[in-house]
């Protein structure tokens, strides 16, 4: 059974150790440098990405390559989805947006491949990344509004009386901005890694029983490749939903008071 | 009762929410894709709000099932 | 230990042979108060659901900040500059070009308006010279026909006299021809008139 444990493919598991830092004389406490399989899909990801972005670029043709056309594409995409929903102001912020998406767009990617391991269903991962966007809004909307920056809870246009019930409200879905960014990533991949593991692994026990577990191993096989195609729609939607959701929020920090 | 087979039960309650979300996903991807028939040279400009009040709509549901998450294995 | 988990009521966490930590959470008694029992009635070993799992945090976060700086770093300094300097080359040539194209569009239209001038002026001199030839054309046929005009007046006015002059010879030749006949008439009548008695009848009838 535990092969086909739906779980077990989200171990982190520890490759080898830097050591420990921080530890006190009888090796209590501290801070263990270890290298888990999910800090070695994290510098596949970013090696890939950055490969990838100034490998092709290196030619700097004037008529593009195939290759060079990627990179290409993905900085107009990014740069035009920024343009449209911040402004010429939010572009400071674009190789911050631009480094996020690619990094849980290919993150995600590489997730479906077998025995590798989804960054992005790793809790502490997407919390850390929709906090430092938080984090980022928060300053930069503090440093640049001041205090016009608590405009953001006022809605402009209603009345005193109202505003009494709609400015909690709005403190309230700020709050829970992170939380809703962060988990929705996170539930996402995690729902789809299980889901298509689930299926394969009904291939892996129908197999075991013989030739008539084999034929009967079809439809599960065709379900977790119908599957695998839509966790690659679902892994691009959601690297975009994360970028785009962010370009909401700083549109927030650099204009409040919609 | 034994509070295993409570969680167990509570859990699969909660995904019972994802079904609640998966509506809402419908309704806005089916407003928006009658809207677009009827006037598809606006349906491009929308497409950002589209996505917006679909992640919005499916954050729902993935805290149902991270309270069956939690349920089956943190609590 | 003590557990930190409030649902076990005994938590062992010891280390097995492959240096992973198993933690085995003893449900002795429940939370009602009973004793502790020390036959262990439900042991399981449960590890916790890896996502959240608070011991990978501190590695994970530790990569995590690594590794996306240093993508942060690669992105903002190296690649997108780069490519933002391929798109900002690639938009001024394409801006060049146009303007030259603007620019010999604009120098062809000039040399067109410079052929159609020209081809304008060279028409109307020769609509000047076709107008200058047909008065004189004209003015010299007048002329002729004039001339021509002249002569056939004073030949016809030459004509007219001669008609007269025969007119009145013949006339006067009538007035002889009325007379002699009537001699010869009324002698073969009567017998005897003399000439000039038929002349002056003939005259009288003429004139009355």
């Amino acid at each position: 059974m535990a092969g086909t444990d739906p779980i077990k493919q989200f171990d982190i598991v520890e490759l080898f150790s830097f050591g420990t830092i921080g530890a006190d004389a009888q090796g209590v406490g501290g801070f263990d440098l270890v290298f888990t399989n999910s800090a070695l899909m994290m510098v596949v990801t970013v090696s890939l990405i950055s490969g990838w972005l100034i490998l092709t670029t290196r030619g700097r043709g004037l008529v593009p390559s195939r290759l060079q056309l990627v990179s290409e594409v993905s900085y107009e995409f990014i740069a035009n989805m920024i343009r449209t929903s911040t402004g010429s102001e939010g572009m400071k912020f674009f190789p911050f947006v631009f480094s996020l998406f690619v990094f849980i767009l290919i993150s995600n990617m590489l997730g479906l491949f077998p025995y590798f391991i989804s960054v992005s269903s790793q809790l502490i991962i997407t919390v850390s990344l929709a906090l430092l966007v938080m984090t980022i809004v928060i300053f930069y909307g503090v440093w640049k509004n001041g205090f016009k920056f608590l405009k953001i809870f006022v809605p402009s246009g209603i009345p005193l009386v109202v505003l009494i019930i709609v400015v909690p409200i709005e403190v309230l879905s700020f709050l829970s901005r992170p939380l809703s960014l962060s988990l929705r990533l996170f539930g996402n991949m995690l729902a789809g890694a299980i889901v298509v593991k689930v299926f394969a692994g009904f291939v892996v026990s129908l197999t075991a029983m013989g030739l008539v577990g084999i034929i009967g191993a079809i439809l599960p096989m065709a379900m977790t490749v119908a599957l695998t195609g839509l966790e690659v729609l679902v892994a691009a939607l959601q690297a975009f939903v994360f970028t785009i959701l962010t370009c909401v929020y700083l549109n927030d920090a650099i204009h409040p008071g919609h | 009762m034994e509070v295993e087979a409570a969680k167990m039960i509570g859990a699969g309650i909660a995904t019972i929410g994802m079904g609640g979300a998966g509506i809402g996903v419908g309704i806005i991807f089916g407003n928006y894709l009658s809207g677009a028939l009827r006037n598809p040279a606006a349906a491009a400009g929308q497409f950002t709000n589209l996505i917006f009040g679909f992640a919005v709509t499916e954050a729902l549901g993935i805290f149902s099932l991270l309270i069956a998450l939690l349920l089956l294995f943190v609590v | 230990m003590a557990g930190d988990n409030s649902t076990p009521d005994v938590v062992v966490k010891t280390i097995n042979e492959s240096g992973e930590e198993v933690v085995v959470k003893i449900d002795g008694a429940n939370s009602y108060g009973e004793q502790l029992q020390t036959s262990t009635k439900q042991v399981k070993e449960e590890k916790p659901f890896p996502p959240f799992d608070p011991s990978t945090f501190g590695p994970q976060l530790f990569w995590l900040a690594i590794t996306f700086g240093v993508l942060y770093l690669l992105m903002s300094k190296i690649a997108l500059p780069r490519i933002g300097e391929i798109l900002e080359v690639r938009r001024d040539r394409i801006e060049g070009d146009l303007a030259e194209a603007e620019r010999l569009r604009q120098k062809t239209e000039q040399a067109i308006e410079n052929y159609e001038a020209e081809l304008a002026t060279a028409r109307a001199q020769a609509h000047e010279i076709a107008e200058e030839t047909r008065n004189d054309i004209k003015s010299e046929l007048d002329e002729k026909h004039s001339e021509v005009e002249a002569e056939l007046s004073k030949k016809l006015s030459i004509a007219e006299a001669r008609i007269k002059e025969t007119k009145s010879a013949a006339l006067a030749n009538v007035d002889e021809i009325a007379s002699e006949t009537l001699v010869s008439l009324i002698s073969k009548l009567t017998g005897k008139i003399s000439i000039k008695d038929a002349r002056d009848i003939v005259k009288s009838v003429v004139k009355g």
